[in-house]
């Protein structure tokens, strides 16, 4: 039998916010900044009102938070935390550091272009941007998601084989910002579902102290990133495990992907977060009308999961990547990039296109996701025109 | 305190590391660690000199837990690694009764430069730690440029003596009174060869309640270019030209520990032993010289007037 549950109206904000009560985490160290905010107030709220025992700390800059997130988390504590856009620009440099020295930190980023311009709205540059830091990486669809991504990211975290920081993505504003119908579970059942970290190692045994943190020259350096490497092998591993047995509490599947009606499918869409809930509706309504479309939603971006991706997509003949962020002077955006060479040695691969869109928070419609199966009819046949194309900007 | 029963207490700087003959640092951390007369105490250090000399993996001259994170976020590290130990005793996870110190080291760039603003929030914040500095007056690690705290006309590579410029033209920054305007409970500036007053207000700033921090003056052989077995005679001269003068500032009360009074000595007698300063010998910049020295003279007037004298 599955946990009990209430639905509630809530934003996305409030739903991490909720899902950090239930966890009541030793420390988090935080700043704040748009769309991440909320989640921040409703936190110091639980703090103040005691619903949670955390120490609260409110730093002077993301720097710092992620700095105060470090040493709390060598210290033995479970540590979260919050931030976006500028803000993780900001921590990145101890971002790498978090994931090299294994600490298992929850961050929820709120997906928000980066400056500049400044902008507040959504896009993926600020969580795309630092896809190599070691951390993994989890999008959300909608308030839900980021609910239960936020509840199964503690697990794989403080995994002993994993012992990796995890980044729980939502969309700023539209998913951080608007109100939906969250499932939310007991305190109780999530309590002793997410269980209590013991750390191997901590800062505060003082009987056998060792050194975090040490230089690390060219004779060592490389079997340590080496057996990041093999951490984020072993993610794999322990990321499907830990969605079975969050199944077997939900009762819900998940997985690294989602495949929307594709057993079939001629064309599809590669997407990620808010989006896919439009195209969904899209490929929906196309279905209707006898079209072969489908839809991959990728859930986990790292580890990146190639021939879960390309399965899915075997019966495809023309597949449009969808990136919300851009590689400048790249060859298309990120998921692009890997998604297309996943195919690499495939004999019948589909033909595949890469849209750039929705940055700055541009809207994403469902215009939009027709346009795009429109336009795969022709690229299905081989007529790819341009390979990385821009969708809902003025031209 | 005597040397007697200090020397039966176990070193955790273990000898091996390596930093340079002559260097300062570790005779400031041992210092240091000798004054918690062996309470159990974490150890942060900020990117530099102390840190990269002291952890080469797979060795460590540490026998304290001890984290290096990066060049300006000891402070904030140490402040999460305080808060964690507060919870998980609070939480039950850890005794109630282990009393464990924090101690986050940096140097002049990690603290004055770029680490301040991460140590003044972790000050502001009231975080149960103490925080040293240890001021070699340049960014020593990365081969000798200019810091803020680096003296008026001092040459490093980032302020060279040349054709025109004649070393640093800025003066010192005056991190002490910085810290100072945080109204924490313990403030001092001390310096090694006076190991006593040294210790003492590291005894001092370890058993406040809430945030302490201590400016130690650290002679740097090539950094400063003297001869290396003339380390404490450097922090002297530091100290008793009135560059470097021995205070502590306990809840806003300001005090004076050491006033040279008529053995006063005159700058030069500090710069004539350091290559830093070889061109202020010449009498084509005695300009600088006097102008460093009036300079000197006037924080000095200024702290003894801060301590009411
Ligand atoms: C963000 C960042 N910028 C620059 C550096 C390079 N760096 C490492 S140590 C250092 C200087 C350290 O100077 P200081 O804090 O005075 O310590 P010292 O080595 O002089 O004792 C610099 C510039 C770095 N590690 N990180
Ligand atoms: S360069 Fe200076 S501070 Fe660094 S180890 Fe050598 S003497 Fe010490
Ligand atoms: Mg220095």
């Amino acid at each position: 039998m599955s946990a009990k549950r209430t639905p509630r109206a809530l934003t996305g904000d409030d739903a991490v916010g909720e899902a950090m009560r239930q966890i009541n985490p030793d420390v988090v160290p935080a700043y704040p900044i748009t769309p991440q905010t909320e989640i921040m107030h409703h936190f110091a709220k639980y703090v103040a009102n005691g619903e949670v025992d955390t120490e609260l700390i409110c730093v002077e800059s993301e720097h710092s938070a992620m700095s105060a997130a470090v040493g709390a988390s060598c210290a033995g504590a479970r540590v979260m935390t919050a931030t976006a856009a500028n803000g993780l620009a900001l921590m990145w440099e101890i971002v790498y550091i978090a994931a090299s020295t294994r600490l298992p930190i929850v961050m929820n980023v709120v997906n928000r272009a980066l400056s500049g311009p400044i902008n507040i709205h959504c896009d993926h540059s600020d969580s795309m941007g630092c896809r190599d830091s070691g951390w993994i990486q989890i999008y959300s669809e909608t308030a839900q998601e980021a609910y239960e991504h936020t509840m199964m990211a503690m697990r794989i975290a403080e995994n002993h084989d994993v012992l990796l920081p995890v980044m729980v993505c939502q969309d700023g504003f539209i998913t951080s910002h608007s109100v939906e119908r969250v499932d939310v579970f007991e305190d109780e059942d999530i309590k002793k579902w997410v269980g209590e970290f013991v750390p191997k190692y901590t800062l505060l045994n003082t009987d056998n102290p060792h050194t975090v943190g040490p230089l690390d020259l060219y004779d060592y350096y490389f079997e340590h990133k080496r057996q990041q490497m093999d951490a984020m092998e072993k993610a794999k591993g322990v990321i499907k495990q830990v969605f079975s047995e969050f199944e077997k509490f939900s009762g819900k599947p998940f997985d690294f992907i989602e495949s929307y009606r594709l057993d079939d499918a001629d064309t599809a869409i590669v997407a990620l977060s808010s989006s896919c809930g439009t195209i969904k509706d899209v490929v929906d309504d196309l279905r209707e009308k006898g079209q072969k479309v489908g839809l991959l939603k990728i859930r986990v971006f790292r580890p990146f999961m190639p021939e879960m991706i390309t399965t899915a997509l075997k019966s495809c003949k023309g597949v449009a990547i969808l990136d919300r962020s851009a590689s400048f002077g790249g060859f298309g955006g990120p998921i692009f990039t890997e998604v297309r060479s996943a195919f690499h040695e495939w004999k019948e691969k589909p033909h595949i296109i890469n849209y750039i869109y929705g940055l700055g928070g541009r809207e994403f419609t469902i215009k939009h996701a027709h346009q795009v199966f429109n336009e795969l009819e022709e690229v299905k046949k081989g007529n790819l025109g341009i390979k990385v194309r821009s969708l809902g900007s003025r031209e | 305190m005597n040397l007697k029963e200090l020397s039966k207490q176990e070193e955790r700087l273990e000898s091996g590391h390596r930093l340079c003959p002559g260097c300062a640092l570790p005779m400031i951390a041992r210092q240091l660690l000798h004054s918690l007369h062996g309470e159990p105490v974490v150890v942060g250090c900020a990117t530099g000199c102390l840190e990269v000399s002291t952890t080469i993996y797979p060795y460590t001259a540490w026998k304290t837990p001890w984290i290096h994170n990066a060049f300006e976020n000891v402070a904030a590290t140490m402040s999460g690694a305080e808060t964690a130990y507060r919870v998980l005793q609070k939480r039950g996870k850890i005794p109630k009764d282990k009393k464990i110190k924090f101690l986050a080291i940096g140097g002049d760039g990690g603290t004055y430069d770029i680490g301040l603003q991460s140590l003044s929030g972790t000050l502001e914040r009231g975080h149960n730690l103490v925080y040293v500095c240890m001021d070699n007056e340049a960014y020593q690690n990365t081969g000798i440029q200019r810091s803020s705290s680096t003296p008026f006309a001092a040459a490093t590579n980032t302020s060279p003596v040349g054709k025109i410029k004649k070393g640093k033209e800025q003066f010192k920054k005056d991190l002490t009174a910085v810290i100072a305007g945080h109204h924490i409970p313990y403030v001092a500036q001390a310096s090694p060869h006076n190991w006593v007053d040294l210790m003492k207000k590291a005894e001092k700033a370890f058993a406040v309640e809430g945030p302490a921090f201590i400016n130690t003056i650290s002679p740097c052989v090539p950094g400063w270019g003297y001869k290396s077995d003339q380390t404490q005679e450097m922090a002297r001269l530091a100290v008793d030209t009135c560059f470097w003068p021995l205070f502590e500032i306990e809840n806003d009360v300001w005090k004076l520990n050491y006033n040279p009074g008529d053995k006063k000595e005159p700058i030069i007698n500090w710069c004539k032993h350091q290559a830093r300063f070889r061109h202020l010998l010449k009498p084509e910049n005695k300009e600088l010289l006097d102008k460093f020295q009036a300079h000197v003279d006037e924080r000095w007037e200024w702290v003894k007037k801060q301590c009411g004298k």
